[in-house]
């Protein structure tokens, strides 16, 4: 559906790497290993779906890139950079990030939060809030409205505006609609694969949904027990290549896909 | 009524002080519980520790608390070679931080926790700084809840600073102390309601500044807090520095009506030398003579019996004149305090009955009472119990009391009347003893030490030619059935004086009043 011929390949958009990434947790019961030596890149403007069950390790490794999480082992480099080398606010603020919770700040309005990372980087050029609220579907005149007179989809909304906000050109998508009807769902992830293109970001959806998966991504990643055991386009994975984890997986939607076809015949 | 409207007339300095001891008890107490709920916030082992330190400050009863900072301040006051006041402000200050502790910290922590972690987790996905996150973030979130925690540590400190009168600073609570010991009901509740009224205001201030921050009004808080800043600023406008301060003496009396009828008629005296007078009242006996030394107090009148045994730790009794030769020279030697001399009448311990009682029992002495003893109530004063006299008493005497109960003063003598105790403690200059009809067991073994009535005055002032020449005229002339008379104008239950005016009625008794 989205072939690779049809992403853009902006220069400005960021290649990424994982080098022999390890993260493991101390815990009562031992130690609990969530990414296993991962090594990996990922091209400058493609969309990456990691997909994987609860537990996987797809998010903890996708936290790595903004050091939310801070490896073990190993390193994670953007264009070329260790991301440890600069102080982790500088290299958040770069960085969009999206989460199931949202986490809006509730004692700032709309426009407040949207604007708020242009506002801590001390930068004074006015925040397009309207143009931004335009971007994500959104009317103009929630600006001055409190969060917690949204909806689940609305806020969630804004905080895809919050996070492309500050110009960000890699926007990481972390179960970030997750929490959603499947209408708004639907209709969030159509609108963030469009603007994917045409702001010419790198994107990476960690998702359990292989079906969402399937749909928005260039490549799909998927993970089990720290490790990624498979990684092909779309089209190879429906077609069922991958191996059997990522078929696993794939039959899931496919299944669901040939029983509402047999309710039309 | 009007009674209550002149003892209002007293609250502003003490109003003043009040106010400036619960604000810089309470700024100190949000300036050490801010930072440290922070770090609790953020470490599980600093918490458990700074909270269990503050839950068990708050179980220590708020006077005892008070009171323990005394003999901490004067050891270590010793420890570094003298200077650290142990009596008046820092005591008062440093135990209402202590109490101010435990709200703040513990809604500071329970605010931080409260906050949603995907907020917290948004603060840091955007970029901020730990800084930016407490200042834009933690900081606005966790606000009310922190204030709230301000606003009950704000009502306990005024209420506790009432007790700091024990240790010698002025607050209102010199009003409700006073007044209790002299059974002046007005001053009790001119001072009660002043503190009630104080707490209240502060209360509802701090409250509206919780409301307008938790609804988003700008201007409710700010004006709230602009009210309560210029409020906390006009209550202790008594205290702004003016000219003159070297003129200023403080009095200081113990907590019962002798004691502050003698402290107005010496204050009375230099004011008219040109001094202006400060009174410190309700002073234990332990601390008293230490205000002394230390100079936070100027002048006072002790009893010579209790520097003998509480200061100088003696237990012999000599002759009374040679005894307050002995204590004139010890003050000189070893605390640089003057002696200016007695004042002519004695305030002794003295066991005292029942008139018809002793009669009928056939007690005249402390002997006598002995094989009588088991089958008695002692009824005491708060300390005399603790007492080294007490202790000398039961060395000369082998009394075995069924009960001992220590009351104030005034419900002592109470007691005996109702028959509650059998015996009390009394004191030889109490106006009571006369008009109750009260048998004064003698005491042959000379157990009791004298006690005559001295007139003690600071290092500072003990070469003060001007200030003891104010002073000298009152030396020998007060004897003991002026005292008493004088007392009792305070002490009895109906017509009650004030000690201003027995003060003013001695003076003109004794011929002090030109």
């Amino acid at each position: 559906m989205f072939p690779a011929s049809c992403a853009q390949m902006p220069d400005n958009s960021p290649a990424l790497a994982f080098e022999r990434v390890t993260k493991r947790y101390p815990g009562s019961g031992g130690t609990t290993i969530a990414v296993d030596g991962v090594s990996l890149e990922i091209a400058r403007g493609s969309f990456v779906a990691l997909v994987g069950t609860s537990g996987s390790g797809k998010s903890t490794l996708l936290k790595t890139l903004n050091r939310l999480v801070e490896p073990s082992e190993g390193r994670v480099t953007i264009d070329g950079a260790d991301v440890a080398d600069e102080p982790a606010p500088e290299l958040r603020r770069r960085i969009g990030y999206v989460f199931q919770n949202i986490g809006l700040f509730p004692h700032m309005t709309i426009a407040e939060n949207i604007a708020i990372g242009l506002r801590i980087a001390g930068r004074t050029d006015e925040a397009k809030v309207g143009e931004l609220l335009d971007l994500v579907d959104l009317p103009r005149n929630i600006a001055s409205r409190m969060p917690d007179a949204l909806s689940g989809g609305q806020r969630q909304r804004v905080g895809i505006a919050r996070a492309l906000a500050p110009g960000a050109k890699l926007l990481l998508l972390d179960e970030a609609f997750g929490a959603l009807d499947p209408v708004t769902r639907d209709a969030l992830g159509t609108r963030i694969r469009e603007l994917h293109d045409r702001l010419g970001l790198t994107t990476i959806l960690v998702t359990h949904d292989m079906a969402e998966a399937l749909l928005l991504a260039d490549r799909v990643l998927v993970m089990k027990a720290g490790r990624i055991v498979a990684d092909a386009t779309p089209a190879d994975l429906v077609a069922g290549k991958g191996g059997d984890d990522a078929q696993a997986l794939v039959q899931v939607p496919r299944a669901q896909a040939e029983r509402l076809q047999a309710l039309v015949a | 009524m009007s009674a209550f409207l002149d003892a209002l007339g007293r609250v502003p300095p003490l109003l003043a002080n009040h106010v400036l001891l619960s604000a810089a008890a309470l700024l100190l107490g949000i300036a050490i519980s801010l930072p440290l709920g922070i770090w609790s916030a953020r470490n599980a082992t600093v918490a458990s520790v700074s909270l269990g330190f503050a839950s068990l400050v708050q179980t220590i009863p708020s006077l005892a608390l008070l009171a323990l900072f005394y003999p901490l301040l004067l050891s270590l006051s010793a420890l570094v070679g003298g200077g650290i006041p142990a009596l008046g402000f820092l005591p008062s200050l440093i135990a209402l931080t202590l109490y101010a502790l435990l709200p703040i910290l513990r809604n500071a922590v329970a605010g931080l926790h409260g906050i949603d972690p995907a907020v917290i987790q948004a603060a840091d996905a955007v970029g901020m700084t730990p800084a930016q996150k407490l200042r834009l973030v933690e900081a606005p979130l966790v606000a009310p809840v922190l204030i709230a925690g301000i606003r009950t540590a704000a009502v306990w400190t005024i209420g506790a600073a009432t007790l700091s009168t024990t240790v010698g600073q002025p607050s209102l609570g010199d009003m409700i102390f006073a007044g209790l010991q002299t059974q002046n009901w007005a001053l009790v509740l001119a001072g009660c309601v002043s503190a009630a009224a104080l707490a209240l205001a502060v209360d509802a201030l701090i409250g509206a500044i919780e409301y307008g921050i938790r609804s988003r009004r700008r201007w409710l808080w700010i004006a709230s807090a602009v009210v309560l800043v210029l409020g906390t600023a006009a209550a202790t406008a008594p205290l702004w520095p003016k000219g003159g301060a070297d003129r200023t003496v403080v009095v200081g009396a113990k907590n019962f009506a002798e004691q502050y009828i003698l402290a107005r008629l010496i204050g009375d005296r230099l004011e008219q030398a040109g001094y202006t007078v400060e009174y410190r009242d309700g002073l234990g006996s332990a601390v008293v003579f230490g205000a002394l030394s230390s100079g936070d107090i100027d002048v006072y009148v002790d009893y010579a019996g209790t520097i003998w045994a509480n200061e100088m730790k003696r237990n012999d009794v000599p002759e009374r004149p040679a005894m307050v030769a002995a204590i004139a020279d010890w003050a000189r030697r070893e605390h640089h305090v003057g002696l200016v001399g007695s004042l002519g009448f004695e305030n002794a311990y003295a066991f005292a009955m029942k008139g018809d009682a002793a009669k009928s029992k056939g007690i005249a002495s402390l002997d006598d009472l002995v094989k009588a003893a088991p089958g008695m109530t002692l009824g005491s004063d708060l300390e005399f119990l603790e007492r080294p006299e007490w202790a000398a008493v039961k060395r000369a005497y082998p009394l075995r009391f069924a009960k001992t109960t220590p009351y104030s003063p005034t419900f002592m003598y109470r007691a005996l009347e109702s028959g509650n105790v059998d015996v009390i403690s009394a004191f030889s200059s109490d106006g009571r003893i006369a008009a109750d009809g009260l048998t004064v067991l003698t005491d042959p073994r000379r157990a009791i030490p004298g006690y005559d009535a001295i007139l003690m005055v600071a290092p500072k002032r003990a070469g003060d030619a001007k200030f003891l020449a104010a002073l000298k005229p009152m030396v020998g002339r007060i004897p003991v059935e002026a005292m008493r008379a004088a007392n009792y104008r305070v002490d009895r239950d109906t017509d009650k004086q004030t000690p201003e005016a027995a003060a003013k009625w001695l003076a003109a008794k004794t011929g002090l009043q030109e």
